[in-house]
């Protein structure tokens, strides 16, 4: 079972006490943004095999959704971290980096 | 290729099965194809077999990875029916669910299509309302399903519950026509027949890389050497995103893990297939008497092809209160494979932005059932440029917000 650590309540939540909410750091188009943006925006996922950023929600915990890197061909985790973040941390990159070497994910490496 | 038949059983019996052929043959790959298919599971082998026998190309490989049918095509449920409510989703379903009656004889392959007849189980009042505009939509579509009540759900189901306390049994959609079919038997007989016409197909043979030229495709780079092509068809289900990623282009997909499992094999009990949305679990019973069990997908991205004990526990806790006696059962085996998931939970059968490359992709959960439809229409798209089943799955539907929305018309794995 996949175990995450909540970076807002410090518990280690197995999966059944989380809800997962699909590819993070998505950058938002709106009114007046070109068909292709806002198609993207709704549709298009990395959906990579290995590095992933994604959000989660603590839901039957604290209540609150936060980050987690994590590798979709194994299910490692790399780490959690806050969602008041529009990129990944330098630590969390770092430990990807140790566990990854040459990683990349959209634009951010 | 010799012919299956009742007599070959009585000539092999007569010398001791020594002349049984080999079902298709193993070839190393040749420098060009017109048609390169890439993933020997059902839908890709359904594309070949309908481009050969259809419009009269044989000049075909198929690139598989693993072992041929070893994804998806051997990790589902064998679910067959077309009761969905779109027209454009009921008009392929119906095809393939019409295609896999005379599987059989068309291929000279044993599938062992079994129409033993599907019921979708009203549990709310609102799945009534819901299933009950699905039998009109149905009628209208020309596929035959009614809705029943639950004392007719008792009688085709007698070990069904229909007055739990939490999820009484109000009725059901019925199709009689479906059913459940072999699944391995429907890739290796579509694989006997592209090999009887000419096609290669190659298993363990990776495809890496999607080399262009101004645009177009002209071949693909593989663990077993670079090999040319004209066309080149993406028929991979979990790993779209993966192969897309190669030629240069995303799909709006993601992949996630779906599970099954069986329980020890009990004597026979249940002649029908039993899906209960309500609760997320389905069920049928297999010849060898286990009974098969699916639920739903893990919420989260996955490439693993593994499952997780807490669905499992999730699936059947659910099942329980329908089917009271499956709670003694012990758990034979349980696995996952991987489904690539589109927003609305409708396959794509498209062109894609580099000329030459077609994709097949998007099954999600329901794969199984439209593979004679799926590698119909994706024969014709491939062949002629434009195919009237394929034609509103194509990927522009995502721009242009003209969804096949069955996420909310199947309110559940489909």
């Amino acid at each position: 079972m996949l175990i995450l650590h909540c970076p807002y309540c410090g518990v280690d939540a197995e999966e059944t006490e989380l809800h997962a909410g699909g590819e993070a750091h998505l950058k938002r188009f709106g009114p007046g943004s070109s068909d292709a943006d806002f198609e993207s925006y709704l549709f298009g996922r990395e959906n990579p095999k290995g590095v992933h950023f994604e959000r989660w929600r603590h839901v039957n915990g604290c209540g609150k959704w936060f980050h987690a890197a994590r590798c979709t061909a194994t299910l490692e985790v790399f780490g959690t971290y806050s969602a008041q973040v529009l990129e990944p941390p330098q630590d969390i990159r770092d430990a990807i980096t140790a566990k990854r070497p040459g990683w990349s994910w959209r634009d951010i490496q | 290729m010799r012919r299956y038949s009742a007599f070959a059983i009585a000539r092999e019996a007569a010398r001791y099965h020594s002349g049984w052929e080999r079902a298709w043959a193993s070839p190393e790959p040749k420098k060009k194809y017109d048609v390169i298919i890439v993933g020997a599971g059902g839908h890709g082998l359904a594309t070949a077999y309908y481009l050969g026998k259809n419009f009269g190309i044989t000049n075909v490989a198929v690139l598989e990875k693993g072992w041929l049918g070893g994804g998806n095509t051997g990790r589902n449920t064998t679910i067959i029916r077309s009761n969905y409510l779109q027209d454009t989703s009921a008009a392929i379903y119906e095809k393939a669910r019409s295609l896999y009656e005379t599987m059989s004889q068309d291929l000279n392959y044993n599938v062992m299509f079994s129409p033993r007849g599907v019921i979708m189980l009203a549990q709310t009042e609102h799945e009534v309302r819901g299933y009950q505009r699905t039998a009109h939509a149905n009628a209208l579509q020309g596929v035959k399903t009614e809705f029943i009540g639950p004392q007719r759900v008792k009688e085709l189901v007698p070990i069904i519950n229909i007055s739990g306390p939490r999820y009484p049994v109000l009725g059901g959609l019925w199709q009689e026509r479906g059913g459940t079919a072999r699944h391995d038997a429907v890739a290796w007989g579509y694989a006997r027949a592209c090999s009887d016409m000419g096609m290669d197909i190659i298993q363990k043979c990776e495809v890496t890389g999607v080399r262009r030229e101004g645009g177009k495709v002209v071949g693909v780079d593989t663990t077993k050497g670079a090999i040319d092509c004209d066309k080149l068809g993406l028929v991979v289900a979990g790993h779209s995103g993966v192969l897309a990623d190669m030629a240069g282009f995303r799909l709006p997909i993601e992949s996630l893990a779906l599970q099954a499992l069986v329980s020890e094999p009990i004597k026979p009990c249940m002649d029908v297939v039993v899906m209960a949305n309500t609760v997320h679990g389905y069920m049928s019973q297999s010849d060898k008497g286990e009974m098969v069990i699916g639920g739903g997908t893990d919420g989260f991205n996955n490439y693993t092809q593994r499952g997780s004990f807490h669905h499992v526990e999730e699936t059947v806790r659910a099942l329980v209160e329908t089917f009271p006696m499956i709670s003694r059962l012990k758990m034979l085996r349980q696995w996952g494979g991987i489904v690539d998931m589109t927003g609305d939970r409708s396959p794509i059968l498209s062109k894609t932005p580099v000329e030459g490359v077609f994709v097949n992709c998007g099954w999600g959960t329901g794969g199984f059932k439209s593979i004679p439809g799926s590698g119909w229409a994706m024969a014709e798209l491939m062949a002629k440029g434009h195919s009237p089943l394929a034609e509103e799955f194509g990927l522009n539907r995502f721009a242009e917000g003209r969804f096949i929305d069955e996420s909310v018309a199947a309110g559940v794995a489909h």
